[in-house]
């Protein structure tokens, strides 16, 4: 990579965040036509990176980058190639298609601009993730989709659904995410590389690794929660409570697909083990069965295509897992086809609602002459998604057959698995294309027209485009899938499927798709009934589940703090000198440094002796008094038998200070007790009174036998020393106590300056609030 | 000399903890006021005690020319005397406002900030 390309590359990456600064701004200028000059900041980026095609198609994998902290072996690396260049492709072509179509729906939307603001940053989340070669970008990244993600589908934060289904979304993808980084971690341990396109050669070490179990559930805990694979499906449907471009964009190529790219990129390293081709394939069908039904349940259009691509999902982690050449190749067809379709359903979805007030399909029907450029969008879409020649959803179909086909129980537990889910998506995907517009004119709630074109050209390209790529299929393949599906393999890997049926066991199993499909359509009503007996008979889902957790978090955390934070001082006070106690009382006996038994020194002068036992006697007064003046007197004994103590031991400075201290506080104490109406006495029960005492007497004996054991010691005279030697031939001063304080702790003085400033201004304040807020009155 | 001063220290000590251990403010506070003067007491012992000469230069001389007391606990003690004093200051005030508004001077009645039965956070969306 030149250069010059690098630096071009880096640009694009950046790019759709530098639109989400100015986009807010262009929005008030432009209004909705803010779409139209925006649009062209994911179409540069599609066409920079169309402009990889060559060298990807060649088999050549692109990587460049810039040093991030390489002292930690971080790096802002992007890696392109098959697999990573058709998401680029994908994130960033119908990524134009939906600011366009952004731009239409949310018309005169007072928070338009903050919109775009939101899908451009979620588009850059989204282009980083899918090019990150560097573990830690890739966390960085996927994290970042969860976050604008949950911004996104938030977007009309006035609604408590809205509200619900964005913190759901970030709760379940964003916890995922934290899996997906542990497994990160756990293979950078592994292997010793921090970079995608280097652990690609470590296959053989990881799968051999004793850790590869609890790697592959980290992993697979990332990518199930974004991929939305069962039993954390329900974020996704509910994530419709988004603005319908949204809901075309995260659920058709983008954010639920990350979970899926993830395994993909690591199908080469941790793929083809016991435990990858049955834990994949496995999870993959269930959610595809409960998605395929659960999507036949529905009325709302939305709803509907939501649980399909939760189908859609399922059946592409099961192709990715499910360990053979066919099926790769497979899931890069489905994965390409169903972006196109899905995200072309979801529009037209979202242009029926803009137009007729409602997306119910029972109450919808007969729009073809009043629709018809959604009504053909729609039935291009549908029929790829039926997986009808010659659309390219017919390709991926024939492909999938192809691969899962055989006569091996497990080969035929996932094609029975395969037919009913697609006959399912089939019915539906034309329930939705047919529904609405066919049959008799059901009035809605808006007059229907057609929309306006930046409303049906998104829907109109993307459904073209499946047409397209399916009669060209021999360049797509060449250009698009092949690539992808060699990345996907993690070999050099061509796809050959066409357009054109080829007599055989995958189309015959296409056909039973397609009467499958028939049959659930022309009995829909009934299929749903049923279906909604289901759910209603199995009663509990991990949607209400959700709500169960959050509910008991909520509980939980209050109960913990009801423990914790009770509310009564004496429990924070007693917890707070216990583990003082025991900070002073344990680490001795752990380590058996008590100090030695000490000898009563021989020569202390009585007045000595005679100060600290009024000291004592002083401090038991204050423990006993039963009055404020008993209180405050003793109060002053110990106070002023400290003094003396200093005054003996030559600190004179010392001494004096605390007399001057010891007499204010007497006097402002007298003079603030009288006016206290004190409770006479300390009402402690003995029950309270014993472990009070064990306490205390533990933090007293603590402290002793902490300073016997430090006075024992030897002791380092060097500040001393120091202090003592220069403080007259440096600082010119004869008493070195008061040249420490003024000069060379200077800074510390004037600290504790401020402290006693700050004390007498906060004093005044609390002083002066009176209740109620009003300041002055009496003091 | 250190055996009878850090037994008057662990009465200190001893003696704060179990009056800030009380429901009542006021003997909070006096607690308070015991364990400032515990810990100045014990920087004071961990610095070594020597009796009677103040650290101060004689004139005439550059250095101390006998053993003087240590000078650096000293210095710091000072400091913490004014502190502890002007934290004693501010803590009276606050239980005499707290008692003018309250009406109590027991710490468990005090339960504006953290109400008894506190409602449950809302647990919706």
């Amino acid at each position: 990579m030149t250069p010059d390309t690098m630096g071009l590359t880096f640009l694009a990456f950046c790019l759709p965040f530098l639109g989400a600064l100015v986009a807010p701004a262009l929005t008030r200028l432009l209004g909705h036509n803010a779409a139209w000059p925006l649009a062209l900041i994911p179409l540069a980026v599609f066409l920079h990176f169309l402009g990889f095609n060559a060298e990807v198609a060649r088999g050549e994998i692109v990587t460049g980058g810039y040093a991030w902290v390489p002292s930690y072996n971080v790096s802002f690396s992007w890696l392109i190639d098959g697999l990573s260049l058709a998401f680029l492709l994908l994130i960033s072509g119908i990524g134009t298609l939906i600011v366009l179509y952004a731009g239409g729906y949310l018309k005169g939307h007072r928070h338009q601009g903050r919109f775009f603001s939101f899908i451009l940053m979620f588009m850059g989340s989204m282009l980083g993730l899918v090019a990150s070669d560097s573990f830690l970008m890739l966390f960085v990244f996927w994290e970042l989709t969860s976050i604008t993600s949950f911004l996104l589908i938030g977007f009309d934060h006035a609604r408590e659904a809205s509200r619900r289904a964005a913190l759901q979304a970030l709760i379940v993808t964003g916890g995922g995410g934290l899996f997906l980084l542990a497994g990160l971690l756990l293979l950078w341990n592994v292997t010793d590389v921090t970079q995608l396109s280097l652990l690609m050669s470590f296959g053989a070490e990881v799968r051999a690794s004793p850790f590869y179990l609890p790697l592959l559930f980290l992993i697979l805990g990332g990518a199930f929660t974004k991929s939305a694979q069962f039993p954390f499906h329900f974020w996704l449907p509910n994530a419709m409570e988004a603005p319908t471009p949204v809901s075309a964009y995260l659920h058709s190529a983008t954010m639920v697909k990350a979970g899926v790219y993830l395994l993909m990129r690591l199908n080469p390293v941790m793929g083809g083990t016991p435990a990858w081709e049955t834990i994949l394939p496995a999870f993959g069908g269930l959610t595809l069965l409960v998605g395929a039904v659960l999507a036949i349940r529905q009325t709302d259009l939305k709803l509907m295509l939501a649980y399909t691509t939760v189908a859609s999902l399922g059946l592409l982690v099961m192709l990715t897992g499910f360990g053979s050449e066919y099926a790769v190749a497979a899931a890069a067809l489905y994965l390409v086809a169903h972006s196109l379709f899905k995200g072309a359903l979801f529009m037209v979805a979202g242009l029926i609602d803009h137009e007729t007030g409602t997306r119910d399909i029972t109450k919808l029907g007969g729009l073809r002459g009043a629709m018809p450029v959604t009504f053909l969008a729609a039935l291009l879409a549908a029929l790829s998604m039926a997986g009808l020649p010659p659309f390219f959803g017919f390709l991926a179909k024939e492909e999938i057959y192809v691969a899962l086909a055989g006569g091996s129980l497990r080969a035929i537990a996932f094609t029975a698995a395969a037919v009913i889910g697609n006959g399912l998506m089939f019915a539906v995907a034309f329930a939705v294309a047919l529904k609405p517009f066919l049959g008799k004119r059901v009035e809605t709630p808006k007059h229907p027209h057609e929309g306006p074109a930046l409303l049906w050209i998104g829907p109109m390209l993307l459904a073209v485009k499946g047409l397209v790529i399916g009669i060209f299929s021999a360049v797509a393949h060449a250009l698009l899938t092949s690539p992808l599906a060699s990345a996907i393999a993690g070999k050099p890997q061509t796809v050959t499927i066409s357009a054109i049926p080829h007599v055989g066991a995958a189309l015959l199993l296409s056909a039973l798709t397609v009467a499958f499909g028939i049959v659930i359509f022309l009995v829909l009503d009934k299929a749903r009934a049923a279906a909604n007996r289901l759910v209603e008979d199995i009663g509990w889902g991990p949607d209400r589940g959700f709500d169960q957790v959050m509910r008991g978090l909520v509980r939980a955390a209050v109960s913990v703090n009801r423990l914790t934070q009770p509310g009564r001082m004496e429990v924070y006070m007693t917890a707070t000198f216990a583990v003082v106690a025991l900070a002073l009382l344990v680490p001795p006996a752990v380590y058996g440094e008590w100090p030695r038994a000490p000898v009563w020194p021989a020569n202390i002068p009585f007045h000595e002796l005679a100060v600290m036992l009024l000291a004592v006697l002083g401090i038991g007064a204050v423990l006993a008094a039963n009055n404020r003046l008993t209180a405050i007197v003793a109060l002053g004994i110990q106070g002023f038998c400290v003094a003396l103590l200093f005054l003996l031991f030559g600190a004179p400075d010392l001494a004096f200070t605390q007399f001057m201290i010891e007499t204010l506080s007497v006097v402002i104490l007298a003079l603030a007790m009288t006016r206290l109406k004190l409770t006479p006495r300390d009402h402690r029960s003995l029950r309270e009174k014993i472990p009070d005492a064990v306490i205390a007497i533990a933090c007293g004996l603590g402290f002793a036998l902490y300073l016997l054991r430090v006075t024992q010691g030897r002791f380092d005279t060097a500040l001393t020393d120091f202090f003592n030697l220069y403080s007259k031939t440096i600082a010119h001063g004869a008493n070195v106590v008061n040249v420490i304080i003024v000069d060379f702790r200077g800074t510390d003085t004037l600290g504790e300056i401020a402290v006693v400033m700050v004390t007498g201004l906060a004093i005044l304040s609390i002083i002066r609030i009176r209740k109620g807020g009003k300041a002055g009155g009496e003091a | 000399m250190e055996l009878p001063l850090v037994l008057l220290i662990g009465v200190f000590f001893a003696a704060a903890v179990y009056l800030m251990l009380s429901k009542f403010l006021v003997r909070v506070l006096l607690g308070v006021v015991l364990l400032g003067n515990g810990v100045n007491l014990l920087l004071f012992a961990n610095g070594r005690v020597l009796r009677e000469v103040p650290p101060i230069i004689p004139a005439g001389h550059d250095v101390p020319v006998t053993l003087t007391a240590n000078p650096l606990p000293q210095a710091l003690i000072l400091t913490a005397i004014v502190i502890s004093f002007s934290f004693f200051a501010f803590l009276l005030v606050l239980v005499y406002r707290a008692y003018q508004d309250l009406g109590t001077d027991n710490g468990n009645e005090m339960r504006v900030a953290e109400p008894e039965n506190d409602p449950l956070p809302p647990t919706g969306y």
